[in-house]
């Protein structure tokens, strides 16, 4: 299985060395990255090739790293009926560039690209129907994000007086509790409350 | 008539309708009654279980699965646990895997239960939910005797199942195998030669094997058109190895091809469940990793020795720290592949949990499925796609 997964991965470079980045393969699962501009090429080619028919589309998913410099990264999963296998392909955008939608490869990429843009503002080029689909008619923001509230910004109420519904600012009978578990010994990158002195005088000890 | 006065009509079909199953709000565009497209607007039970499930520790998002396809909860555990485990390289005891492959089972006879008879019942049947649902309640009991819970069970545990059965439960769910083949019998001649019932079904929403593949269908959606195609089989975990079932498939692809695959997994379904206790009878021992740095320790244990209490605190504060890395793991779920991508960065959280819902994937071909049918047509064919919207809204 193992050695099947590298070879097909090799396959998939060799057959498409300027479009595939790397490829790896990490606990039975097969990944390649590939550039952004090149994914259609590099999906259709998934698909078609006796090689590797990876015919079915299983999953298209943002992630969020606000970190880097590429801030998103778009996560395909393909699978094979045929070969008994799955692919992970993977690709980087930030929020201004748009990925080249899939739909016209995989239609089933429709809602999974609703879903990503939804939740992560990515926007895919060429999507013939790209509205928001989760989140509420008239949402602002992309919950998915890091940076996004757990809590979001808007509630939502029925007001008796007024005899509608109505939006406000999220009111939190008690502060959103956001447990820290981790061990201070170990893992953590900030300063536990009191220690800061310590940590300075300790600094002046040794100067 | 002017051909001016002439136009289309839009409906909206839900979200308060009875067959939709939920919260599904379709707008429809009708000519006449010929439907000419069709708009679902999800979402109207999303509760974000994905960013929810990243600011909890590993073990405290197991709850939130059962809350995705709330008619077969221990089904989605699985697949999370299983995704988890692959992440830390976790071995399952033997015993825990025969019990988690015993209640995926009962999950699918849970929701085959539920589809096949309100399937029925979107096409006017009225007895046999009535009959089903005396079946689910069994169903249910045994879950509740397992985990405390008729559905929200949070029984499958990284590492594990959370406890072990009793032997009179064991005992129970065997003698309810034998029974239950009668009134999976009872149903079908209710439904399989009624006339109203095939004329509502064959040939509706018939989907050809490349077009379920390319729009990412799975589970029985797939092996209506044809493909046998089960990860149970093709890609097995667990014991299903060594389990013998048949996988039943298709030939047309129509909504009436899916109620005899559903009718014939559950009779399959229960050979799995009197296979799993036969085992469970024969085999004992652990059912969940004896390593408490991932397990937590027995309660008797901990009121004798200080370390394995050190070891729950640990467990139920800090929780499993995942070293950073990512994972996919898929089950047969009874809706099909229900799958979950983990993401973890080297904390006690995970970095991201992407939910792979197949009826998400089936939901989505809804214009693709209803164009050029008949109205009536549109709440057979949600009916034989087995949607439940805990899982399509996340």
């Amino acid at each position: 299985m193992q050695s099947g997964l590298q070879d097909i991965g090799e396959f998939i470079s060799s057959k498409l060395p300027t479009s595939v980045n790397s490829s790896s393969v990490e606990r039975d699962e097969l990944t390649i990255q590939v550039k952004r501009e090149d994914i259609l090429t590099v999906l259709k080619f998934l698909r078609d090739d006796p090689q590797c028919k990876f015919t079915c589309i299983i999953d298209i998913c943002g992630v969020d790293h606000p970190g880097k410099p590429n801030r998103f990264e778009v996560v395909y999963h393909l699978l094979s009926l045929k070969h008994n296998t799955r692919i992970r392909v993977k690709l980087e955008t930030d929020e201004q560039t748009p990925v080249p939608s899939s739909v016209s490869i995989f239609p089933g990429a429709l809602w999974h690209e609703r879903e990503a843009y939804d939740m992560f503002g990515i926007a895919f080029e060429g999507h013939p129907d790209l509205r928001r689909l989760l989140t509420d008619y008239g949402f602002q923001g992309y919950p998915l994000r890091k940076d996004f509230p757990t809590t979001g910004y808007l509630e939502v109420r029925y007001d008796e007086t007024q005899k509608r519904v109505v939006y406000e600012p999220v009111k939190l009978a008690q502060e959103y509790r956001d447990f820290d578990f981790q061990s201070p010994w170990e893992g953590t990158d900030y300063v536990l409350p009191g220690d800061e002195k310590a940590e300075k005088d300790a600094g002046k000890g040794e100067g | 008539m002017a051909e001016t006065s002439l136009r289309n009509f839009s409906i909206n079909f839900g979200p308060q309708h009875p067959a939709a199953h939920g919260v599904l709000r379709l707008v429809l565009e009708l000519d006449g009654e010929i439907v000419e497209r069709v708009d679902p607007h999800i979402g109207l039970l999303h509760r974000g279980t994905e960013k929810l499930i990243e600011s909890k520790t590993y073990a405290q998002a197991v709850p939130y699965f059962d809350r995705l396809d709330y008619v077969a909860p221990m089904n989605q555990e699985h697949a999370f646990c299983m995704a988890a485990e692959k992440l830390l390289d976790l071995q399952i005891p033997r015993r825990g895997q025969i019990i988690r492959v015993l209640y995926s089972e009962i999950g699918r006879l849970l929701s085959h239960l539920l589809n096949v008879t309100t399937q029925a019942m979107d096409v006017g049947a009225l007895t046999p939910p009535l009959w089903g649902f005396e079946e689910r309640e069994k169903l249910m009991i045994f879950y509740e005797r397992a985990s405390g819970s008729r559905m929200h069970a949070a029984y499958f545990r990284i590492g594990g199942v959370h406890q072990d059965l009793p032997e009179e439960l064991v005992q129970d769910i065997y003698d309810f195998c034998d029974p239950f083949l009668k009134v999976c019998d009872d149903i079908e001649t209710l439904l399989t030669e009624n006339r109203i019932f095939k004329q509502r079904n064959v040939d509706i929403g018939v989907v050809k094997l490349e077009d379920a593949l390319a729009w990412g269908f799975s589970g029985v959606m797939v092996r209506g058109s044809g493909a046998a195609w089960d990860l149970r089989k093709s890609q097995p975990y667990e014991i299903y190895e060594e389990l013998e079932f048949d996988i039943p498939i298709g030939k047309n692809g129509d909504c009436y091809d899916r109620y005899l695959i559903r009718m014939e997994e559950m009779r399959q379904s229960t050979s799995l469940m009197k296979q799993c206790c036969e085992l469970l009878g024969a085999e004992h021992g652990p059912v969940i990793i004896d390593d408490n740095k991932y397990a937590p320790p027995r309660r008797g244990e901990m009121k004798q020795s200080m370390e394995a209490l050190i070891h729950h605190f640990k467990l139920y504060t800090e929780g499993v720290k995942i070293p950073a890395g990512e994972a996919y793991a898929a089950v047969e779920a009874p809706k099909g592949e229900f799958g979950v991508y983990l993401i973890a960065d080297g904390s006690n959280k995970p970095y991201r949990c992407k939910i792979r819902a197949p009826g998400f994937a089936h939901l989505s071909a809804m214009d693709f499925l209803n164009r050029g049918h008949m109205l009536a047509d549109v709440s057979a064919i949600i009916g034989s796609l087995d949607i439940v919207f805990g899982e399509v809204d996340r």
